[in-house]
């Protein structure tokens, strides 16, 4: 999501000396907002159980009989009221409970345990690689605007934006697999099978990444701050760097967490076409195997996952502006 | 005395705002390429019977895997090919095209209607309303979407029509956070209260004060979303959870292509090319429309 | 007195849709060991250009010329980028027009201050310390030492102003250029800040350019006056020559638009200039005061006055004979 940067000129009258305070009543602030968010995301993730309508039924198949299905009911516990359904579950899950996989026989926490790694890996070896290249693009095309650098740049994220993820997948398969094969289409035995891999699931936030930094940095670039720098006869490198890059980078960070977020919420594509036995595989084959227990766990913790970096975002904007920890 | 001839009243007035726009509009290289490649594309669609003779979903065991017309070995029958099972390429990236501007356009005017209304909302009126329906955003947000559509279409069984209503009902927030920042800046201004003052009614008022002014954000949001919508869908469609065989989704084609990757790369290359194309030309016109109605948004 | 600053035939263009801009158009002065310059003009006259040029810190697409550019002799025009920055900051420090916005949001006061000294001279970090601190509680603010661990925001505008003044100061300038410092400010603030800045001139012995467009500033704080108009001086001199004797049309009209209490006759309209400013772009033939002008003749149109000589120090750019431009006083 592109986010504009702050207008940071803006004056503020009276200075405020409560920058202890302000800090610490944000932080409260926004950890009650997140748990709040976690317990309805819960009930709604909760919840889709029942969009196929009987979930003994789905979990019975087409062969089983109405007594087949109510027997179903009884074991799975489906037949007390929802409510108390989800409050087992939200009880149990705080203990680090999901239950049994319906597929697997085994505890979900366990099984999800064996995953969370690859992708894990996978998800920060991408972010990583987007920052990597997009946040030096994005700044050199800002101090030299309409360059070939910058026209570059654009053009390479204006492609990047368009490109489905699964089909450069498989292309990127295709040419460094099959026709000159240096790479290995699937499997996570060494490091050498997360290099297509994260350079799938990292390109997509590269654009808003470059052009966020970009616009950031022109912005910054020709605010009077910088100008005042430039008269106390700073290097260069200390402008860019300490003054310029310093605010410019702001909106960037909290972008990233978020850029993070769908990261791994699009590992399930990633994982499903190199075969990486991540959390994002799991959940596709939960899905297809209506295996309940594991897919409301996976979206729980996802969703978790996603509230504490928007939370880590907002919290991190706080400390690097000091302006923001007033209000 | 000499007489001076009077200048026509274009040249005294100047050009008014719609001639300007039109001239920034097609001054612009690229919403005229995006805008361009677009509208051939929405024409292929709609032309589709004419242009390819062939049922796509004719399966004709003999003229399996045949090659597309660049390779020696290809037959004019199947200009683009054929897949596994027969089925001519060509006619099925036609009908392709109809699928995903299909699912494009209504899923970017159901999630449009929901985001436009609750944004606007939000904006307007400020105080509670804007509370409650700024921490709905924040929920949506926190909702990692592609794993619910994922699972939402998985557990109820996957179809166009559910693949539709999913997606609109999921990607909804972008138009809610733009309208609501656009409806808060015009909230502010003068005419608003001018117009209250006079007694409209606040329907009269969301209809013809702001909705005309923030039109442009929402045209831009929605050709954006559409883009998405359209990667979303054929995303759903490759991992099997989307629209179902023997429909031709171009996801669904790359998906089917995948077994065949090692000798038959075009199975997977040309949908996923027309995929690119498709999403490329509505982001630049997107773009395209954000640069020349706001040029300060760049 | 010895000359710091020796100006001559600066020109500065920028270029725009409709042609080149002349901002600033061959403008010659001089500013002598710890003395007091007035830039003064209209906004758009060129005066802040002028400052930027001295620095070179102009916008990239403007373009500097000059026949000479000499600061402590040095010639400034032909420098290298980095050596102009060595002298930024250390010999030669600006202070700008807007307290508000002119710091680094993200950085303390303290750090941007210590910046400068460590930037420019073989310091400990204590060292810097001490200088920042002694210098806060120059430019009168109290409780300096815990104010180097305060944020900008946390700071009012006229507090701010004072810290870019102390940050000017660090490395002890020997010319400190000061563009509309006080503009931005309250109007009480405003003659704390000139009496500070006067004070410090002549403590540290600086010299002084002061970018105004009130004339009541530059009588108040100057030595030397230049008056600027459409990027040229129309009038130079002291203060006292100026300002009792002013020659040209333009100063006339500056000064009396200016009510003085005691004066000004009641009930009468207050002077004003008709006319605008041009905007001198493309190629210009003979006075550009011209149009707004009382008394111009039929040459003003054709023919550029040069800088005339009244006296030693006070100079005016105008084609009438000097005793019609002196009566008018």
């Amino acid at each position: 999501m592109k986010a504009r940067p702050l207008a940071r000129d803006r004056a503020f009258p009276q200075g405020s000396n409560r920058r202890g305070t302000g800090m610490l009543s944000y932080t409260l602030k926004r950890l009650a907002l997140a748990v709040v968010v976690t317990l309805v995301v819960s009930a709604l993730s909760f919840g889709l159980l029942y969009l196929s309508g009987d979930p003994a039924a789905a979990i019975g198949g087409e062969a089983a009989t109405d007594a087949d299905i109510a027997n179903i009911r009884k074991i799975y516990g489906l037949d007390r009221p929802i409510y108390i359904q989800y409050l087992t579950w939200i009880g149990k899950a705080l203990q680090g409970d999901f239950g049994m996989s319906y597929y697997f026989r085994l505890p979900v926490s366990q099984i999800m345990a064996a995953r969370v790694p690859a992708t894990l890996i996978l998800g920060c070896s991408a972010i990583v690689f987007a920052l990597i290249f997009s946040i030096p693009l994005g700044v050199i095309a800002a101090i030299r605007p309409n360059s070939w650098v910058d026209r570059t740049a654009l053009f390479l994220s204006v492609m990047g934006q368009a490109m489905p993820s699964f089909w450069l997948g498989l292309m990127l398969i295709v040419v460094f697999s099959v026709w000159l094969p240096i790479l290995p289409p699937s499997g996570t035995e060494g490091w050498e099978y997360f290099v297509m891999p994260t350079i799938v699931l990292g390109y997509f936030a590269m654009p808003a990444i470059m052009r966020l930094t970009r616009a950031g940095m022109m912005e910054v670039l020709a605010s009077d701050y910088i100008r005042t720098a430039r008269a106390k006869g700073l290097r260069s490198g200390s402008i860019l760097f300490k003054h310029a890059l310093r605010n410019a980078i702001i909106p960037v960070v909290s972008v990233s967490a978020v850029q993070f977020g769908f990261m791994l919420g699009g590992s399930i594509v990633v994982e499903t076409v190199f075969a990486i036995q991540g959390m994002g595989y799991l959940a596709w084959e939960s899905i297809k195997r209506s295996d309940f227990p594991t897919v409301q766990a996976v979206i729980l913790i996802f969703a978790v996952i996603y509230i504490v970096l928007t939370l880590l975002a907002d919290l991190l904007n706080g400390w690097l502006d000091p302006r923001i920890r007033v209000t | 005395m000499e007489f001076l001839s009077i200048p026509p009243v274009e040249e005294i007035l100047g050009p008014s705002p719609g001639q300007l726009l039109r001239r920034r509009l097609f001054a612009h290289k690229g919403l005229m390429i995006g805008g361009i490649i677009l509208a051939v594309i929405i024409s292929f669609a709609l032309l589709a019977p004419i242009l390819s003779s062939q049922d796509p979903y004719a399966q004709s065991l003999t003229t399996r895997l045949s090659k597309p017309f660049w390779h020696a070995e290809s037959t004019w029958k199947h200009p683009l090919g054929s897949d596994h099972v027969g089925r001519d390429y060509l006619s099925r990236l036609l009908y392709g095209a109809q699928i995903s501007l299909l699912i494009g356009f209504c899923v970017a005017l159901i999630s449009g209607v929901i985001g436009a209304a609750l944004g606007v909302v939000a904006g307007y009126f400020g105080g509670r309303v804007d509370m409650v329906i700024t921490f709905i955003i924040t929920l949506r947000l926190s909702i990692p979407f592609v794993l619910v559509a994922v699972a939402v279409v998985g557990i109820v069984g996957g179809s166009l029509k559910v693949v539709i209503i999913t997606l609109g009902l999921l990607l909804w927030n972008r138009y809610a956070v733009v309208m609501r920042s656009a409806t808060q800046q015009i909230r502010n201004q003068d005419y608003i209260p001018a117009a209250e003052a006079v007694g409209c009614s606040t329907t009269r008022i969301l209809l013809s004060e702001i909705m005309p002014n923030i039109v442009n954000n929402l045209v831009v949001v929605a050709t954006l979303e559409m883009a998405n919508a359209i990667l979303l869908e054929a995303a759903l469609s490759f991992l099997g959870l989307g629209v179902q065989p023997p429909i031709p989704s171009w996801g669904l084609m790359v998906a089917e292509g995948k077994d065949f990757l090692f000798f038959e790369p075009w199975l997977i290359a040309i949908p996923g090319v027309a995929l690119f194309v498709l999403v490329l030309a509505i982001n630049l016109l997107g773009d395209g429309i954000r640069d020349v109605t706001a040029p300060e948004n760049r | 007195m010895s000359t710091l600053l020796e100006v001559e035939d600066l020109q500065i263009d920028i270029p725009i849709s409709a042609g080149d801009l002349h901002a600033v158009r061959g403008i010659s002065f001089t500013v002598g060991k710890g003395e007091t310059l007035g830039l003064v003009g209209e906004s758009g006259c060129g005066k802040s250009m002028t400052a930027l040029a001295l620095m070179n810190l102009l916008p990239k697409t403007a373009r500097r010329r000059g026949t000479r550019l000499a600061f402590g002799g040095k010639d400034l025009i032909a420098l290298k980028e980095r050596e102009m920055a060595d002298i930024r900051g250390d010999r030669m420090s600006m202070i700008f027009q807007e307290p508000m916005t002119s710091l680094n949001p993200s950085y303390t006061i303290g750090n941007q201050l210590m910046e400068v000294m460590l930037r420019h001279r073989r310091v400990s970090r204590s060292e810097a310390r001490n200088r920042a601190v002694f210098l806060l509680e120059k430019v009168g603010i109290s409780a300096a030492k815990s104010r180097l661990g305060q944020y900008p925001h946390q700071l009012s505008g006229g507090l701010r102003q004072r810290v870019m003044i102390a940050m000017a100061l660090m490395c002890d300038p020997e010319l400190i250029i000061a563009d509309e410092p006080t503009t931005a400010l309250d109007v009480t603030i405003q003659a704390q800040i000139l009496h500070l800045l006067r004070g410090l001139q002549r403590e540290f012995r600086m010299a002084m350019i002061l970018i105004t467009h009130d004339l009541g500033i530059v009588a108040r704080v100057a030595d030397r006056v230049a008056v600027m108009y459409a990027g040229q001086i129309v009038e130079t001199g002291t203060v006292r020559d100026v300002f009792t004797q002013p020659l040209h049309p333009y100063t006339h009209g500056l000064l009396d638009c200016i009510p003085i209490p005691g004066k000004t006759p009641r009930g009468e309209l207050l002077g004003s200039i008709p006319g605008m400013v041009p905007t001198p772009v493309g190629v210009l033939l003979g006075c550009t005061f011209r149009n707004r002008c009382s008394f111009t003749f039929q040459d003003c149109a054709v023919q550029d006055p040069g800088m005339r000589r009244v006296s030693e120090t006070h100079g005016c750019r105008c084609l009438l004979e000097l005793e019609k431009l002196a009566k008018r006083a």
